[in-house]
């Protein structure tokens, strides 16, 4: 009998699990079925550091939320109404993340005695009554799954494996969402396992069945197109897989070959893995033996004519520091990409925070300024990859790219973008001599400051570069005092005058002036916007403004900002932004901080907006 | 008409016309000059055109050598030109690339990338100026200092073992290993054209005097009283004979022994082999101190092999792809996987 379907506007599940119960794959497949049916979305994978912690433990609990809505969705939501609790730990992990009264699926075979013990509850909370404000749905997947697969010859282990198939049946069939997509994918994934294709097949369709044929669900929901959504053709993307697409496309928008130096650090390592796969591209990776051999090679590849990018986190490029150095006094271009974890040291590898933003401004030795810019979400990624690459190629200066872990691992909807339309970039390179003698003068510099890039090989042209001072225009080696003061003034004026060739800032929405502005930088953007629209469809008058643009800041900003009474600044670290405005702008901005290794939520942000307003 | 070299129809270049215009400030009789004036007079003869060469240095007194050197060039960081010259290489195989570095730039800061370019095998030349002292930071002891050496920081004299580099490039699968003299300009000339010619990482120790700070260290090698006893200059498929003929070098199983040629037959000798991965580790590896052994230090191009070269590889995995795959179209890339429409 066809269950009556209820729209809802937006919708947030969670499927928690543990780690070896395939709950990301799960999330993802949800994800690609939610999109294809035009859904906005934005996900939020949060999974342990180690590999495989201890099975069954809180330690060892793998989740993967889901936002997803017929309205505009910025964040991956703040809390869920669905949890899909694969074991007891899954279960006590995230609970806190539940609404009131939200619907809790449980499998109870991960709730037997052993995973109690493991999970270190005393009572079964499926049976004690403390769930009793939660709808909750038992069922023992696991039997099930054995039962469905009993005749296909699998091991055990393996039709274990597979039961969270059953899950993503279940939630599909809950939510309207079609299966073709992911048996698709399903099919490719294991297209050399077809024993494995069928039982997950099967697992697939038993999960959607049961929920039409038991009578554990009463009604069904759907969530439509968002309307809100420009028109055009889309595709899911990963913060980190946008970035190096974003490369492969500034390469050719330069006309130059592509280097990536880099070496594996959780959460960029997928760059790397994205680029080696796009090799007919002219892209040359190199994992190197370490970070310092990584951004070496690539200032070797700029040298030589390159795109020349590496990749790493807070603790990597801490150690590529000097090599940074280098690059800001030869004058090459190079793009380093921080994707930004919990620090310091070591820190929360697989936990998200933008904590590294004042060492990507000054941690370095000597006066030494680079480009600093910044993405907003994954489907903004591909957009900055290509500006950061344009600014170094064309102002002959290193640009640091932050992104974090939230962003690189979240996916959202990407407007596929019409390359056609996209500026080519254009090389400084220079192939005669540019001084009336007939020589080269290698640091002469054009009205933006910038000095040429003359590749090796090019014939009357041969000259040293290297880190020692340079002196003006010759670059021959220069301890010359005043020489020195002259140079040091004018890379950071060589920087400061990328202002000139970057949009101005604008206000992201609200009021152009008044009571206060949120102003936020990075992975926040999603919930702030949210936090603000929200706010002000409640008949306030906020302003948010988001930064891209870190160093140098867009020529207005200092404008915009003084135009309101208080200026507001969250972040996901201990109040770093904050300190760069009331040093730039003189004015008397309010740190909002949240260093959890968490995002801040939609309901801290407004309690903060609130309290700031003084309502 | 004007001469015109046969290779590559360059004008026939000289010595000089690899000299900068800038000026050489190294100590007044430092051994980095006449390495200098051998690598230049080398280089006119590969048939290179000048405008290929490619210097890449690290920190230390050899590490201003590309500034010296009318050819693009560039000084770097401590014990990194290794890895840069590597990225270089990846992106232009068409350059001819040289690494400058000295015993604490590449077997102290440096080792790490040291011995991952030589394992990797790139087409370069890496020429490590051994004076076994640190030099720019005024007399430390060095990665290849003998032990008990006195210096700034070792007082009571250095309890490190040195590194023996040739042993140490051997270990990391080097496909070409010599050893030279700065005082020994012909010697030095034969080596580095040897290493130019050598498809794969050239490695080449150079011993050089610093006169400052560890004066004569290698005089017994260089000085003609002392050096052709306490040195053999190797040859490939010629027997090890030294001392003037005076001396050989048998091998008794693996152990190689002094004989003395009055009592013994040229037919009883070791004949270098430089292809002998086995005699080569034997031959690295005769480094004792010479007053305590009558085993004489080689010198020569010790060890030869022939193994693809990192970047040829990395060129044919991105033509594979392309045949494969065809060339890359990014619209197609972006447009990829499964997408949807809003109309």
């Amino acid at each position: 009998m066809a269950k009556p379907i209820v729209l809802k506007e937006e919708v947030t599940i969670r499927f928690a699990g543990d780690s070896g119960d395939g709950m990301q794959l799960t999330g993802t497949e949800f994800t690609n079925a939610s999109a294809i049916v035009g859904n906005d979305l934005s996900t939020f994978p949060d999974y342990p550091a180690e590999i495989r912690a201890p099975q069954g433990t809180v330690a060892g609990v793998s989740g993967f939320q889901i936002h997803f809505g017929s309205t505009e969705v910025d964040t991956p939501g703040d809390i869920c109404n669905v949890l899909v609790a694969m074991n007891a730990a899954a279960l006590k992990a995230n609970l806190r993340y539940l609404e009131t009264g939200g619907l809790i699926i449980a499998n109870t075979d991960g709730f037997d005695e052993k995973n109690l013990r493991l999970a270190k509850l005393e009572k079964n909370p499926l049976e004690d009554g403390s769930l009793d404000k939660y709808t909750v749905i038992k069922i023992d997947i696991t039997k099930i799954a054995r039962t469905a697969l009993q005749d296909s010859g699998l091991s055990t282990r393996d039709i274990d494996r597979s039961k969270n198939m059953f899950v993503l049946g279940l939630l599909m069939w809950l939510y309207n969402r079609p299966l073709d997509v992911t048996i698709r994918n399903l099919e490719a994934k294991f297209a050399k396992k077809p024993e494995i294709l069928q039982a997950n097949l099967r697992l697939l369709r038993a999960g959607y069945d049961y929920g039409e044929t038991t009578e554990l669900f009463t009604t069904r929901y759907d969530v439509k197109q968002a309307p809100t959504m420009e028109k055009g053709k889309y595709r899911n993307i990963m913060g980190n897989q946008a970035l190096a697409y974003g490369f492969i496309a500034a390469s050719e928008l330069a006309g130059l070959p592509l280097f990536l130096g880099s070496y594996p650090i959780t959460p960029a390592s997928d760059i790397l893995h994205e680029l080696s796969k796009h090799k007919a591209f002219n892209v040359h990776t190199f994992q190197a033996e370490d970070e310092i051999a990584a951004i070496c090679a690539a200032i070797g590849a700029s040298f030589g004519g390159a795109l020349a990018v590496t990749t790493s986190s807070g603790p990597g490029i801490a150690l590529k520091g000097e090599a940074i150095g280098l690059a800001t006094m030869l004058e090459l271009p190079i793009v380093i990409v921080n994707i930004q974890r919990g620090g310091p040291s070591t820190g929360l590898p697989t936990k998200t925070e933008q904590a590294d933003l004042l060492q990507a401004m000054y941690g370095r030795n000597g006066e030494c300024p680079v480009v600093v810019i910044c993405t907003r979400q994954p489907n903004d990624c591909f957009d900055v990859a290509i500006e950061a690459s344009r600014i170094a190629i064309e102002h002959m200066v290193p640009v640091m790219l932050l992104s974090d872990g939230y962003i690189a691992n979240g996916a959202e909807p990407w407007l596929i973008p019409d390359l056609s339309k996209y500026k080519k970039i254009k090389p400084n390179f220079l192939t005669e001599p540019n001084s009336p003698n007939g020589k080269l003068l290698p640091y002469k510099r054009d009205e933006r400051f910038v000095r040429p890039w003359v590749l090796p090989g090019t014939k009357g042209l041969e000259h040293r570069i290297g880190g020692l001072e340079k002196q003006h225009e010759t670059g021959n080696v220069s301890y010359d005092p005043e020489n020195h003061e002259f140079m040091v003034k004018m890379r950071q004026a060589k920087v400061d005058k990328v202002a000139d060739f970057i949009p101005l800032q604008e206000v992201e929405q609200g009021p152009e002036s008044g009571e206060l502005v949120v102003l936020g930088w990075g992975s926040t953007f999603g919930c702030i916007r949210t936090a603000v629209r929200e706010l002000n469809n409640q008949g306030h008058n906020i302003a948010q403004v988001h930064l891209r643009y870190l160093n140098p800041f867009p020529k207005n900003l200092g404008d915009i900002l003084k135009r309101y009474k208080k200026v507001l600044v969250p972040e996901i670290n201990n109040g770093q932004l904050v300190k760069i405005v009331r040093d730039k702008f003189l004015v008397d901005a309010i740190p909002f901080n949240k260093i959890q290794g968490l995002p801040f939520n939609v309901v801290e942000m407004k309690a903060k907006i609130l309290e700031v307003l003084g309502k | 008409m004007a001469e015109v070299s046969t290779l590559n129809h360059t004008p026939t270049l000289t010595a000089k016309d690899f000299a900068s215009d800038q000026e050489v400030r190294w100590c007044p009789g430092c051994g980095d000059y006449s390495i200098l004036k051998q690598v230049q007079t080398v280089l006119p003869e590969l048939g290179i055109p000048r405008e290929k060469f490619a210097f890449i240095s690290g920190i230390g007194c050899s590490s201003r050598f590309p500034y010296y050197m009318e050819a693009y060039g560039l000084h770097s960081i401590h014990g990194r030109a290794t890895a840069i010259a590597a990225g270089l290489k990846m992106i232009r195989p068409d350059l001819s690339v040289w690494i400058i570095s000295g015993d604490g730039d590449a077997l102290s800061i440096g080792t790490n990338h040291t011995l991952q370019l030589i394992r990797r095998n790139f087409d370069v030349q890496l020429l490590v100026f051994n004076n076994q002292i640190y030099g720019l930071t005024k007399g430390q002891y060095s990665p290849t200092s003998e032990e008990g050496k006195v210096t700034k920081s070792t007082p009571m004299g250095s309890i490190d073992h040195p590194f023996n580099p040739c042993a140490l490039v051997l270990g990391a699968d080097a496909t070409f290993v010599a050893r030279s003299l700065d005082r020994d300009p012909k010697h030095l000339q034969m080596v580095l054209k040897r290493a130019a010619h050598h498809r794969g990482t050239s490695f080449v120790e150079i011993y050089q005097n610093c006169n400052i700070f560890n004066d004569g260290a290698f005089f017994v090698f260089t000085e003609k009283e002392t050096k052709f006893q306490k040195g053999i200059y190797v040859e490939h498929g010629k027997p090890m004979l030294f001392d003037n003929g005076k001396k050989g070098i048998k091998l008794d199983g693996t152990k190689p022994i002094v004989v003395d040629m009055s009592e013994a037959s040229v037919n009883d000798l070791w004949i270098h082999d430089e292809t002998d991965i086995i005699k080569a580790n034997i031959l690295t590896r005769m480094f004792e101190d010479p007053d305590k052994t009558d085993l004489p230090r080689p010198f020569g191009v010790l060890y030869v092999a022939n193994r693809p070269c990192y970047e040829d590889l990395m060129k044919q995995q991105i033509q594979d792809a392309i045949e494969q795959k065809g060339k890359g179209d990014i619209t197609k890339l972006i447009n990829s996987g499964d997408t949807w429409v809003i109309a």
